[in-house]
């Protein structure tokens, strides 16, 4: 019968039928952060229980560390005090620990793949709703809450129904200045922020396999904005010259046997998802967010939409509401929006690859006077090739901070934060209401749409840019 | 966690679609504390005027729904991130039970591992609801029955509600995940025994 690659992931790790649609599904890797991992190592302890495999849980910090240049572990105080709980349960559980500031420490989904801790075919598991972003080297990878995190860390197992599959079909080649950001942005826009609800899905189409690693990363980390857990993009050739000899992947014979597991596990050309979604790449053009939800989303070419043209009476409140927290005139175009930060960072989009298309964009201009932009590497590793290649300094000439790495303004959980009424183009995956600091108004976009707002202080077609 | 028996209580209307997580509790409320006291914290970016007192606009400060212990919510409730948080901060503020069409699927399973049942209800049901609950200035009570799987209306009329077998007797009778799953140790450790013969890449590269 034919399958598709999430049930050739998911039925293996069946490790008992739990009736009634459960089963308990084995968990390969675990990955921890400081906002929850000390706190659940400690808790799990606590209620009498060692952590199951610690040799299959590795922790990182990021969500509530300071980004600043030269920053320690006690620049945001409030976070050291996680950290340290992070440190000591780590190393009363044997939990391995990428500390600040050392080769491997990143944002988790960074990291992770980076270092080969996440490959294809595994089980992966994170106290973080952007686990679906691990699915971008072929795991089955999902968020999951505190008390799921205790359950992993003390069994090595979850209790979980299967969802149903989904699968968005990209085909066709990207017109110019669209990237894997506005792929995505442009498939919550017309499928809404609840498609995906209850779905796995995966990401397949001639414009997916085009991408690289970082791209698939970039295009599964939004799933979550449309609802879905779990994205995924089937491993390949581009996959296995990525993760080939990275850190935790298998090595040597070893791999050989990977390889083989690996090149059966994309979906049957004859399996059968719940939905099946097409969009014609042709249909794309760079986007940018004008509302406080994903779906929320623009062609930079167009205008703000007019709450009188809603569908309905509660859409129509919905974008009122919008509206007047981003504080934007119905009717008028997008582009020419006065902005006044720039974030180019997160584990949307903040690898080597994104860093290197807004470094294109900035080269030889200046940002805009009144814009504050940072960015903020997703590792230590992006951080160090970045630096290797000069995009450092195509950011720092142009006006950029260069900044330390972790979630930082994705989500102001580590002491930064854009201030309240201030307009900011990010490159992260949340526009919610105060996600970026209290009153702040976030649209999202790619690097290199952020690129060229930092520069024209505006909201600006990158395609007017070409480097 | 606590056992979850029958929530009875004026239903507070809150019905805008994608209420998201970040919404109900804020990051900030979350570095560095513990799982109580949040309630005062809850929707706090709506719920207080800049001068810290309450908005007498946001429907929750409106007298007859301050102690409500049941919210009606819209579509895609509890989207977004994944912090239990946003369940312990709606317990906090005295909820027990939040009924919407849809919600976002990690808050929907953090709910169920707090004792917070949340029940999904076709939208225009949810609006009777609302309706009748205004009509009576929060005076007539909603009950949510999960052993019969009923939601009693303010005007008396039973609307049903179908939850999955496995989460109701979790919470109707205050299971613990943890020792259930423990129970099967053995068989745990004999998958991954026979998992590691079958794919000794997925273990042999992370051993130390």
């Amino acid at each position: 019968m034919p399958a598709t690659m999430f049930d050739k992931i998911w039925d293996p790790h069946v490790v008992a039928d739990l009736g009634g649609g459960w089963s308990l599904l084995h968990c390969d890797r675990v990955l921890v952060h400081d906002l929850s991992g000390g706190r659940a190592l400690q808790e799990v302890g606590e209620a009498g229980h060692p952590v199951a495999r610690p040799d299959l849980v590795f922790a990182t910090p990021d969500h509530a560390v300071s980004s600043a240049p030269g920053r320690t572990s006690e620049t945001f105080p409030t976070g050291a005090r996680l950290l340290a709980g992070l440190r000591k349960r780590a190393a009363e559980t044997g939990v391995r620990l990428f500390d600040l500031g050392q080769d491997g420490n990143g944002i988790v989904h960074v990291m992770g793949p980076e270092l080969g801790i996440v490959l294809p075919g595994t089980v992966l598991v994170c106290g973080d709703s952007h686990t679906c972003t691990n699915g971008g080297v072929g795991s089955l990878a999902f968020g999951i809450g505190a008390s799921e995190l205790r359950h992993v860390l003390a069994t090595q197992t979850l209790p979980q129904r299967k969802p149903r599959t989904m699968r968005i079909r990209f085909e066709g080649t990207p017109p110019p200045g669209v990237t894997p950001k506005d792929m995505i942005l442009a498939a919550i826009g017309r499928f809404g922020a609840a498609a995906g609800t209850g779905y796995a899905v995966e990401y397949a189409g001639s414009a997916v396999r085009a991408l690289s690693v970082e791209g698939r990363l970039t295009l599964c980390n939004l799933s979550i904005e449309m609802g879905a857990k779990v994205g995924m993009v089937a491993p390949d050739e581009t996959t296995f010259a990525w993760l080939h000899g990275r850190d935790f992947a298998p090595k040597g014979a070893t791999w050989d046997a990977a390889l083989a597991d690996w090149r059966a596990l994309p979906s049957d050309d004859d399996a059968v998802f719940d939905r099946d979604l097409l969009i014609d790449m042709r249909d794309i053009a760079p986007q940018i967010t004008w509302g406080t939800s994903p779906e929320q989303v623009l062609p930079v070419t167009g205008r703000v939409p007019d709450p009188a043209d809603a569908p309905d009476a509660e859409k129509r409140g919905a974008w009122e509401a919008a509206l007047a927290y981003m504080g934007l005139t119905p009717g008028a175009p997008i582009e020419g929006t006065k902005v006044d930060w720039v974030f180019i960072g997160s584990c949307t989009n903040s690898r080597i690859e994104d860093l290197r298309a807004a470094a294109a964009v900035l080269r030889g201009r200046r940002v805009a006077p009144h814009v504050t932009a940072w960015v903020v590497p997703g590792s230590e590793r992006v951080k160090h090739a970045a630096e290797a290649e000069g995009l450092h300094t195509a950011f720092l000439d142009a006006g950029f901070e260069w900044r330390e790495p972790g979630c930082a303004l994705c989500v102001a959980a580590n002491g930064e934060a854009v201030p309240p009424g201030a307009r900011c183009v990010s490159t992260s995956n949340r526009n919610f209401v105060g996600r970026q600091g209290t009153g702040a108004r976030t649209h999202l976009a790619s690097p290199a749409m952020a690129a060229a707002a930092a520069l024209a202080g505006a909201i600006a077609d990158v395609r007017s840019f070409a480097a | 966690m606590d056992k979850f028996t029958t929530v009875s209580g004026p239903a507070a209307p809150m019905l805008g679609a994608n209420i998201d997580t970040d919404v109900i509790i804020p990051i900030q409320r979350l570095v560095g504390t513990g799982r109580t006291g949040l309630g005062p914290y809850a929707f706090e970016r709506m719920r207080y005027a800049k001068d810290g007192s309450d908005n007498p606009d946001f429907v929750l400060n409106r007298p007859q729904y301050r102690d409500s212990p049941i919210l009606l919510a819209g579509a895609n409730f509890g989207c977004g991130s994944s912090r239990e948080g946003a369940v312990w901060a709606l317990m906090g503020m005295g909820f027990r039970a939040v009924i919407a069409p849809s919600f976002g699927d990690i808050f929907f399973n953090n709910c169920f591992q707090n004792g917070l049942l949340p029940v999904r209800l076709p939208e225009d049901a949810i609006r009777r609801i609302a309706d009748e609950t205004e009509a009576a200035q929060g005076a007539r009570h909603t009950v949510v029955d999960l052993a019969r799987q009923v939601v009693v209306t303010p005007d008396g009329a039973e609307i049903p509600f179908s939850v999955d077998a496995r989460k109701r007797d979790a919470l109707l009778e205050g299971l613990d995940d943890i020792a259930l799953t423990l129970k099967r140790k053995d068989e745990i450790i004999a998958w991954q025994a026979a998992d590691r013969a079958r794919r000794p890449w997925a273990w042999e590269s992370v051993e130390r």
